[in-house]
């Protein structure tokens, strides 16, 4: 089982994006995916400065893999996701149909992201074909279809195996939108939301009007209310047969967060999660936002 | 320019027909399509007569069979599939790839068009569903501005659909997931977003308060009204002020810019509701025929009736309407 880390889902300074990739060099972490996936106009890092910080995370030993744009709206992001996918000796996160279109199209491989939507196995055998090698599951789908999913796989898909990825720890990322919600909330218009999603590195809270955290603004990306958090599900995502386990960058904490996984591969969780805030409805088969307690892992 | 109408139903099929629609789009009675609602669509029975109906007064019937199967349940899609083509339907509409995968390779005639939830908003990635699935066309998900849009059918390799008037999705279609977040049901997976079972209504002190799964989407006062809990139109508090935060209940309305999507070859417009009643597809599909029959008699002097907006606004979600996405200042 391996372990990575998603793409930095909110926007943050270029100093900040710096350091957090600075401080996970060291640590037990397998894969490290590079790149904005939430908004075009997010520009505080250029092209090659993800290509620099990803020679910085593959000289510690890192697999880095770009990220790409997962709603492609205009002809110049459209260009932005054809840069990404030119760059030699990388592997590709396409979260947009265009990006696996221009991989399969150059008979490259690539990664589908969360927002690739593949439900069965057949279409995993199909993108298969076209060059896929991993898939991060879609958030929605449980580890019961997984484990269908995967055993269908079995007959379907070539010798070759392909890789399985499952969001692990993180808001989840629920939808996108054309607006963008952040501005909104502060009476600005989208072509004029002077960044104000930089105020925001861990997005915005959306509570009910009872108080219950429901939803968390990110832009146009709209996000769960509560953090995922798969971590005493272990055992049986390794059951499903899955290899990877994501964790989504957090500005703070996501070090202690690693380390819990990775002890947790030893049997050894050393965070709490009985905490009400954490979710894992969405493996369970339930509404993604519940939390199902049925642990396995660190209960006697 | 064609005119795509919903019909949830027989009745509403009819109405469609008899009052100008040039297409209807309907579903099977399953969670193959992405309004599986109880009492909605249309039986192995009801469906002959549907198409009967539709193809004796020339109108094309499009079926949607545009939800994502799971594995446990795939068969079902396969079948869908294989009534559609056996019912010589003028098109399905799909968005997974393996129910496109099947259907072009096992009905090389049936014509595929790929629906909003396949999410495609680029030239690129129309391409990929051209390339391996030959769609003849592509329902543009309420995403892009009007420019956008033009600039897409510059380089677009199929025919685009897009929407023209109903309730709004805000979220690109295919890549949300907030109602099964919150109800554990979702479009994709589903066919039904803040699905009806899990909606509450309590009345407290004069506060009629509605909830999803439990989950309070908003409270009115005496004198307020109430709408259905769609998640996405509720009231939530952000910053410590209570807003609709992601949208206002509303409906699209694009009778404004029905010149420009002529001008830039838009193939067909959609009217969204088949959860909606006969009456309702009635008066849309009038409204919409006398404005694309005004336009289409004299292009230089088309104008937007009163008469035409009164109608539609009676019929939307909060009595509102918007261009949504197609205008900038929305986003």
């Amino acid at each position: 089982m391996k372990l990575s880390l998603g793409p930095i889902q909110y926007f943050w300074p270029r100093d900040t994006v710096y350091k957090f990739y600075e401080s996970i060099q060291d640590l037990p972490i397998d894969i490290v995916y590079l790149g904005e996936t939430v908004c075009a106009k997010r520009r505080e890092l250029k092209l090659e400065d993800w290509v620099s910080l990803a020679k910085m995370l593959a000289s510690s030993g890192k697999e880095v893999v770009m990220s790409t744009l997962t709603l492609i709206e205009a002809e110049s992001e459209l260009n932005s996701v054809r840069k990404i996918c030119d760059q030699q000796g990388y592997m590709i996160e396409a979260n947009d149909m265009a990006a696996v279109q221009l991989m399969s199209a150059k008979g490259l491989p690539f990664i589908a992201g969360p927002f690739i939507n593949i439900y069965n196995a057949r279409t995993l055998a199909m993108l298969q074909k076209l060059g896929l090698k991993r898939w991060v599951m879609p958030v929605e789908l449980s580890g019961e279809s997984l484990r269908e999913i995967l055993t269908d796989a079995n007959g379907l898909c070539r010798d070759s195996k392909i890789e399985t990825e499952v969001f692990s720890y993180g808001k989840l990322p629920l939808a996108y939108s054309a607006r963008c919600f952040t501005a909104r909330s502060r009476g600005l218009p989208k072509d004029n939301c002077q960044f104000v999603c930089l105020n925001y590195p861990q997005g915005q809270d959306v509570q009910s009007q009872d108080g219950q955290g429901v939803f968390t603004l990110n832009g146009i990306q709209t996000q769960s209310g509560s953090t995922c958090n798969l971590l005493y599900d272990i055992p049986d995502i390794i059951e499903t047969g899955a290899d990877i386990l994501r964790i989504s960058p957090q500005l703070t904490g996501t070090q202690a967060v690693i380390t819990a996984f990775r002890g947790a591969f030893n049997n050894q969780p050393s965070i709490n999660t009985s905490d009400e805030s954490y979710c894992n409805g969405y493996w369970h088969h339930k509404a993604g936002m519940d939390n199902d307690h049925t642990h396995t892992l660190g209960k006697s | 320019m064609e005119l795509v109408c919903p019909a949830g139903n027989y009745p509403s099929l009819k109405a469609a027909v008899d009052n100008g629609a040039d297409a209807v789009y309907i579903g099977f009675r399953d969670e193959t399509n992405a309004r599986h609602f109880s009492g909605l669509n249309f039986n192995d029975r009801k469906i002959e007569e549907a198409v009967a109906y539709a193809h004796a007064h020339q109108v094309r019937v499009l079926v949607a069979i545009n939800t994502y199967p799971q594995p446990a349940n795939w068969s079902r899609w396969q079948a869908a599939i294989d009534k559609a083509a056996q019912l010589q339907v003028d098109a399905v509409i799909a968005a997974d790839i393996s129910v496109l995968e099947y259907a072009a390779n096992t009905w090389p005639e049936l014509t595929l068009h790929l629906s909003v939830q396949g999410s495609a908003t680029n030239c690129e990635a129309l391409q990929f569903y051209k390339t391996h699935f030959n769609i003849r066309r592509a329902v543009l998900p309420r995403v892009l501005s009007l420019a956008q849009v033009r600039s897409l059918m510059g380089n677009t390799p199929v025919e685009l659909e897009v929407f023209a008037f109903g309730s709004l999705c805000i979220m690109a279609e295919g890549r949300c997931h907030l109602s099964s977040y919150i109800t554990g049901e979702s479009p994709n997976m589903c066919g039904v977003c803040s699905p009806a079972r899990a909606v509450s209504w309590l009345e407290k002190n004069g506060v009629l308060e509605s909830r999803l799964n439990q989950v309070v989407i908003d409270r009115y006062q005496q004198g307020e009204n109430a709408g259905y809990p769609t998640l996405c139109k509720g009231r939530f508090k952000v910053d410590g002020e209570l807003h609709h935060v992601l949208e206002e209940p509303t409906s699209l309305n694009t009778l404004d810019i029905l010149p420009e999507l002529y001008k830039i070859g838009i193939s067909a417009v959609k009217i969204e509701g088949r959860q909606r009643s006969a009456a309702y597809v009635k008066q849309v599909t009038q409204v919409w025929r006398q404005a694309m029959d005004s336009y289409l008699a004299s292009s230089s002097t088309y104008r937007v009736r009163d008469e035409w907006n009164t109608s539609l606004s009676s019929l939307s979600e909060g009595t509102q309407t918007t261009l949504g996405a197609y205008s900038r200042p929305w986003q």
